[in-house]
């Protein structure tokens, strides 16, 4: 058991620092995605089904599924717009 | 410089949280709020699951809070982005394009998957985890996908606001019988039934379709927004808006210069 | 021992979430990335939560089997006020992140850049013009003597992938 703790807190630090690190930003949003996962295990660990579910669905799931759709309009932005300066 | 007062900065605010946790207890903590609740949980309310009985019994009216909070960030939200809704010319564009046949019929395939599951998690919030803002978020999921694979098709989106609205008009009209009952705001009505079967716990399995009805729709229409340029309609403020972004970059390039 | 260790690591990983975040707010320059940093942060203090209700031997709060019977049960549980709590805020947290996010999205409408500096650069340029004032920040003051060096705006916003 403490292993797998040991081994999720270490999944989740090096996620959370290569969010801040990564110079690309689908990367961030894919580690910011795994660290809601690790977290997901952690909280079934501690006997929190009901917010391990939550986190599974929302955290990893729909949040990085609204950051990547802002992503896509922001590079949508960008491509028009160097259009129109060309 | 900047880095190494960040660096500075996030080692003293380490040291101060780890000196802080050197003090907490793991595992141990009193708990008197919890311990009362976990002793008559079961016979006030018969839900099997107590979180649910947290969430919608005893902290009912928190619960009511949040939806209303989720409410005003999803409303927020779509002000602002059709405040700076883009002009889309119906033959070109430039967004999601289609993704030809598998993944259209795949989304075809998994939404009443979808669906099934989310209904599932949200009827059986009071006996198993999950419940309302889960099996929500997988509705929205179903609602979404279909729009992720054909990309150009519509969202309904008063058919949303309506489900959306008679939701939460539910969650709160069913707080107001109890008061009519002379109970509490928000009291569970009916008998309790009996526990851990689907037709138990009086009006908490109610509540919470009530909580997974408007989360799923505030959340589809979320993403819908998020998702589509939605520029219909709206040509004359996009107009007026791309003028003043042009006056704005010209006079940064100014500016810059 | 063991115990010791658990309560190091737990307490350990949601501290050390809370600290990167909060680094990564102060520091970061990209608003996209603070708003990811935001919920790293976030989560760290979830995961604080659900750790303050843990107790050891502890099943989940969720009655099955003979328990359903056998009211009131010997079996211990955990505290479900914090699980119950940290259930509406996940959900908070993803609609606040998305308003954030349609607050981003304008801001790069109106300025065409995501970089903070950049953009309180031309926020302040903005402001002086519409109020008529010369500006400190204009063309007529010379170019070594801004104070702050001029930031980069290009690649702001790379997507990775399509360099």
């Amino acid at each position: 058991m403490i292993w797998v703790i040991a081994l999720m807190v270490f999944i989740m630090l090096v996620g959370a620092v290569t969010v801040l690190l990564v110079d690309s930003h689908v990367s961030a949003i894919a580690a910011s995605s795994a660290v809601s996962l690790a977290l997901s295990v952690i909280f079934v660990i501690l006997q929190a089904p009901d917010v391990a579910m939550t986190e599974a669905v929302v955290g990893s799931g729909l949040s990085s599924v609204i950051l990547a759709l802002a992503l896509f309009r922001l590079n949508r932005n960008k491509a028009k717009m160097e259009q129109s300066d060309a | 410089m900047r880095n190494i007062s960040a660096l500075v900065f996030a080692s003293g605010l380490a040291f101060l949280l780890l000196v802080i946790t050197w003090q907490f207890i793991l595992g141990g903590a009193p708990m008197l709020i919890g311990e009362a609740i976990l002793q008559q949980a079961a016979e006030e309310l018969g839900a099997a699951n107590l979180v649910t009985s947290v969430v919608l019994g005893y902290r009912g009216i928190d619960t009511l809070g949040e939806i209303a909070i989720l409410f005003t960030a999803s409303t927020a939200t779509s002000l602002v982005l059709s405040s700076i809704a883009e002009k889309t010319s119906a033959k070109s564009k430039p967004g999601l394009r289609d993704d030809g046949t598998i993944l259209a019929s795949s989304a075809s395939l998994f939404f009443p998957l979808l669906m099934t599951i989310g209904l599932y998690i949200i009827l059986h919030g009071h006996l198993t985890p999950g419940g309302g803002f889960q099996g929500g978020v997988i509705l929205a999921a179903a609602f979404f996908l279909p729009l992720l694979a054909v990309p150009g098709r519509g969202v309904n989106h008063s058919g949303l606001a309506l489900v959306e609205g008679f939701a939460g008009a539910s969650f709160i009209v069913i707080g107001i019988i109890a008061l009519f009952q002379g109970k509490a705001f928000l009291q569970p009505l009916f008998g309790h039934g009996e526990m851990g079967s689907l037709l138990s716990a009086g009006s908490l399995p109610l509540l919470y379709i009530a909580v997974g009805l408007k989360v799923g729709a505030e959340l589809s229409g979320l993403l819908a927004n998020l998702a589509e340029p939605s520029g219909n309609g709206d040509e004359t403020l996009s107009a007026t808006e791309s003028a003043s972004t042009e006056q704005t970059s010209m006079q940064a390039e100014k500016t810059k210069s | 021992m063991t115990t010791n260790l658990i309560h190091w690591l737990l307490y350990g990983g949601a501290m050390g979430l809370i600290v990167i975040g909060i680094v990564g707010v102060v520091t970061l320059t990209n608003i996209f990335r603070i708003i990811l940093a935001l919920v790293i942060a976030e989560a760290g203090a979830n995961l604080l939560l659900v750790i303050a209700g843990y107790r050891f031997d502890a099943i989940a709060p969720i009655l099955t089997g003979q328990a359903l019977s056998a009211m009131p049960t010997t079996q211990i549980m955990v505290d479900p006020v914090p699980q119950a709590m940290v259930l509406t805020s996940i959900v908070i947290g993803v609609g606040v992140q998305a308003l954030a996010l349609a607050l981003v999205l304008k801001v790069y409408k109106n300025y065409q850049t995501l970089d903070l500096r950049e953009i309180h650069h031309r926020m302040l340029a903005d402001i002086d013009h519409s109020s008529g004032v010369i500006s400190l920040l204009s063309e007529e003051q010379p170019k070594g003597e801004r104070p702050l060096p001029e930031p980069e705006t290009k690649n702001v916003l790379n997507s990775g992938g399509e360099k």
